[in-house]
């Protein structure tokens, strides 16, 4: 049988697509930003598919993980393997959906949230909204966290196609967008950002009086929908509040979390309360007056939490496993140098540059 | 015929339109030629061209504005 | 749905392939499904408005048609019976008939129109001068809907419905069909103003699959966007920024915001009309030009021959050829020659017809001052140009400076620097503050102000300006050469195959990078929407 013969214009159609789509391919990862080198935070999301080896313990939430808690030290004190998965003003909903991801590859024992994201209700801010969902892999989690994070000027094809976002990016391009195009640099420490800088906490203006202390029923129910993903999984669910000053975090609000831990039997720890039993000093544990713990103020919260975790869940010593061993000296030296490099920046200019 | 060869020569000096067969085609009688046109005409010939009749194909030549003027001249009586 | 939406993009996607994919007879029926979703879109109550247009008109234009009918058959049946007077009373009876149910017609959607779009602007100004005799009353405005291309349907259908009366246009039998004329949703929102003997037969006719026409659909499709979104949009933040602010822009920026208002207008508006007519094209269906590189014109009546074309003809052939040769104005010429001679006699019916079609075409643009000022500017700066043609066509011959190159290109500038000026109505905030920013831009006009940050303290970056530089020269290139050897679609079309995909590649991609578009810019409405 002699097949129907395809009209030449067709084929040259089929190629023009073909190189149209290889083209566009290359100038969206081309546009796409890099945060490389400023607002690094935009790369945590990504880093985790570089993971090659499971954690016990999953942190989702906003910058109070990544910047208040470090997964090395706990590994080096107990041996507790941990990944953040955090990013800026992660809101509940992607602390959801990023959850739902993460358990697309392991299965946790443990799954910390921070709460402070519960303050609101809807979404945002796009440019954070990008920062939270760009970096994800595709799947269903993602176009869930993309539903409910969308602004109302956002659309969906900006995320399916983020040259359609990025476009205007044109005129700004510089080397390190060719650069990374196709492979970036390790930043993070198993989602933990790293700054050793002190900058002791001031003063902060007092908080507003708010109309109502109720957490909103959409951030809320959220919580609820991790929890019973936790639940469903056999997975621990824990509540923590980290030991920043600002933004503020009412006692109405606390209130309101320790109720809905106590009436599903869920540990939640306000650790802005306990600073002092975990050895924080504002004037020295902090980088930027008080927001975010540095270096110091984080190890000793690890140390802290760490502890409660080793007493609390059955966790795996992992100082012991060969194969986990050797991945962490490696992620442990990682770690050390970048510490080291910020040092000396730090004696050489007085200030952080390059991180 | 005569006469409205005198109203489009004083009109246009510079026309042949003993010839030229694409006066609103090729845009040598605009619009406010057209409407002095028809009020001399009125004038001369005592007919009344109607809106409708304003179209290119009456206003191409001289021949057919002649013959536009008959045609209307006739119904009138 | 803007032109520059997603959704749109989608919709004439998917009205394209339903369009070759169903049997060819539902062809236009698909258009007009696809019309009305369109319209429903934008908003539910619109339809009422559209279908009220279209009804009406419809059952009129099937009276004129039946009093034809029953005109030619009484004549026929008593050929010989009746003497020729009779005839002659019989058809005016007929025709004054028929002239009844026009006005009917013409009253009642050009009463929707006003009453929708003018309702408040006499509002305002009655209130204006009851304050003026120091009255305490003030009348509320009414708060109105606007269906989006009301203008420009409603003109459109009255164009229509005149032709019937006119004998010029048979009319339609199938209601869909006049639906679909009226509403077909490529011209809806900011024209071409169509005529039914122009469009109807590429509009209801069946199409097969053509790929020539096709990609010439295409190329106009994408060299609209092109316009509209690399071009328009981007400049538009510099326009917006400058006329806004009066206050802080001055003197020679006075000047620049006129020249980019000049050029933002051009590329919005013949961007969105080659959309428009590329759309049509991709379905075999002709819409009639609506510009003619305008801005080559030497003079301002050539002008208006190119720019907005339809809406020009429309004003032309339905208000100012009827109200200059109808009967009374013919005895005010025929009297004012008696009295004060051939000169004005000659000059009393266009000036009145003109100035009639100028306010109108003001106050069509919308229900404002600036907009009736404006239209009254250009009517001024006609008749000027008018009265001084003598005077030019003397100068020509005397310095025999019109076949010169240089000359041509003086009378181009000339003209855009008019018509820009006169545009300057369209910017700013009302009457007074355009005619005091006109002056400043002289008084107060400062070479030095001109400096590096000032041009970038109007929104544009530096790379915007260079992008914007290289646009103007593509413009410019095309349209010569559009001038001078016709459509450069046939130039590409005519060139290696490989070059044709090239060009379509490029654009594609020039359109995505380079426009302005999406969350890093703001979209901008079509300028044409809100007439």
């Amino acid at each position: 049988m002699k097949a129907k013969k395809f009209p030449k214009w067709a084929a040259a159609v089929a190629v023009l697509a073909a190189a149209l789509i290889l083209i566009l391919f290359f100038l969206q990862k081309l546009l796409m930003p890099k945060y490389m080198s400023d607002i690094v935070e935009g790369n945590l999301v990504e880093e985790y598919y570089q993971e090659t080896t499971d954690h016990e313990v999953v942190f989702v939430g906003d910058c109070e993980v990544y910047e208040n808690f470090s997964p090395i030290e706990m590994y080096r004190d107990y041996g507790i393997t941990s990944y953040i998965r955090g990013s800026a003003q992660q809101l509940a909903w992607q602390s959801y959906y990023l959850l739902e991801d993460t358990l697309r590859y392991e299965t946790p024992k443990v799954v910390v949230f921070n709460v402070l994201a519960l303050k609101y209700n809807e979404p945002q801010s796009e440019a954070y909204n990008r920062m939270s969902i760009d970096g994800m892999k595709w799947s269903g989690s993602k176009i869930g966290a993309i539903r409910s994070s969308m602004t109302e000027k956002e659309n969906m094809l900006d995320y399916i196609f983020p040259i359609l976002r990025y476009h205007s990016r044109w005129s700004e391009l510089s080397s390190e967008d060719f650069r990374y195009m196709f492979h970036k640099d390790k930043l993070f420490h198993n989602g933990y950002y790293m700054r050793v800088d002190v900058r002791p906490a001031e003063g902060f203006p007092e908080p507003e009086i708010l109309a109502d202390y109720t957490l909103g029923s959409n951030a809320m129910s959220y919580l609820d929908k991790m929890r019973r993903l936790c639940e469903d999984r056999g997975i621990a669910f824990v509540l923590v509040k980290s030991p920043s000053l600002y933004p503020y975090w009412y006692e109405e609000w606390d209130q309101q979390i320790a109720d809905y831990a106590e009436k599903y039997g869920l540990d939640y720890f306000n650790y802005e309360k306990m600073a002092d039993e975990i050895g924080i000093d504002y004037n020295t544990d902090t980088y930027d007056a008080g927001l975010h713990l540095n270096l110091s103020g984080a190890e000793k919260l690890s140390k802290y939490f760490g502890k409660y975790l080793t007493e609390t869940y059955d966790l795996t010593d992992y100082r012991e496993d060969p194969e986990y061993k050797q991945v962490y000296e490696e992620k442990i030296q990682f770690y050390e140098e970048m510490k080291e490099a910020q040092y000396e920046e730090l004696e050489k200019y007085g200030e952080i540059i390059s991180y | 015929m005569e006469p409205l060869m005198e109203i489009l020569k004083n009109l246009h000096p510079d026309v042949d339109f003993e010839t030229c067969t694409t006066l609103v085609d090729d845009r040598i009688i605009d619009s406010f030629d057209i409407v002095t046109i028809i009020s001399e005409i009125n004038d001369e010939y005592d007919v009344v061209i109607p809106a409708e009749e304003i179209v290119p194909e009456n206003f191409n030549s001289a021949q057919a504005l002649y013959r536009l003027i008959q045609r209307l001249e006739d119904e009138d009586e | 749905m803007l032109f520059t939406s997603y959704s749109f993009i989608g919709f004439i996607s998917a009205v394209f392939i339903l369009y070759y994919v169903l049997p060819k007879k539902c062809q236009w029926p698909l258009l007009l499904i696809a019309s009305y979703i369109f319209y429903f879109i934008a908003s539910p109550s619109y339809l009422i408005f559209i279908a009220a247009t279209t009804v009406s008109t419809y059952l009129v234009s099937r009276k004129l048609e039946n009093i034809k009918t029953e005109q030619d058959a009484y004549i026929k049946e008593n050929k010989g019976k009746i003497t020729r007077d009779e005839k002659k009373a019989y058809k005016a009876k007929m025709k004054g008939k028929q002239w009844k149910w026009l006005l009917v017609c013409l009253i009642f959607n050009l009463g929707i129109l006003a009453v929708l779009k003018y309702t408040n602007f006499v509002i305002a100004n009655i209130n204006g001068i009851l304050e003026a005799f120091h009255s305490t009353n003030e009348l509320s405005f009414v708060n109105l809907i606007l269906p989006m291309g009301i203008s420009f349907y409603t003109f459109q259908t009255m164009g229509y419905i005149i032709d019937v009366y006119r004998g010029t246009c048979k009319a339609e039998k199938n209601l869909f069909k006049l639906a679909l004329f009226v509403s077909f949703f490529p011209q809806l929102v900011q024209g071409p103003i169509s005529r039914f003997h122009d469009l109807a037969q590429s509009l209801f006719e069946e199409h097969a699959f053509d790929t020539k026409v096709v990609s010439y659909g295409l190329y106009r499709i994408l060299w609209g966007y092109f316009k509209k979104v690399v071009i328009a949009d981007r400049i538009l933040t510099a326009v917006n920024e400058i006329i806004q602010n009066p206050e802080v822009y001055q003197g020679g920026f006075v000047f620049v915001g006129m020249m980019f208002y000049a050029f933002e207008l051009y590329a919005d508006f013949t961007g969105g009309i080659d959309i428009t007519i590329g759309i049509a094209q991709t379905m075999g269906i002709t819409v009639t030009e609506n510009f003619r590189r305008p801005y080559l014109s030497k003079n301002i009546k050539e002008y208006w021959k190119r720019w907005h074309i339809t809406m020009g003809t429309w004003f032309t052939d339905y208000i100012f050829y009827p109200i200059s040769v109808c009967k009374p104005m013919l005895k005010i010429s025929k009297f004012s020659r008696e009295k004060f001679g051939d000169g004005v006699g000659k000059r009393v019916p266009v000036y009145l017809s003109s100035f009639v079609v100028w306010f109108t075409t003001g106050i069509w643009h919308g229900a404002s001052w600036n907009f009736i000022v404006w239209g009254l500017m250009n009517f001024v700066v006609i008749m000027i140009s008018q009265e001084l043609e003598p005077l030019y066509r003397k100068f020509h011959h005397r310095f025999q400076v019109k076949d010169k190159k240089w000359y041509g290109a003086f009378e181009i500038i000339r003209t855009i620097l008019l018509m820009s000026a006169i545009r300057m109505f369209d910017c700013y905030r009302d009457v007074p503050l355009t005619f005091q920013m006109f002056g400043n831009m002289f008084t107060h006009f400062d070479i030095t102000a001109f400096t590096a940050e000032a041009f970038l303290g109007l929104g544009l970056t530096a790379a915007d300006y260079l992008l914007l530089f290289i646009c103007l020269i593509i413009v410019v290139a095309v349209s010569l050469t559009e001038e001078r050897k016709g459509s450069v679609r046939n130039l590409i079309y005519a060139s290696p195959a490989v070059w044709k995909y090239l060009i379509f590649g490029v654009m594609i991609l020039v359109v995505i990078v380079f426009g302005a578009y999406g969350i890093g810019y703001d979209q901008s409405q079509f300028i044409y929407n809100q007439f």
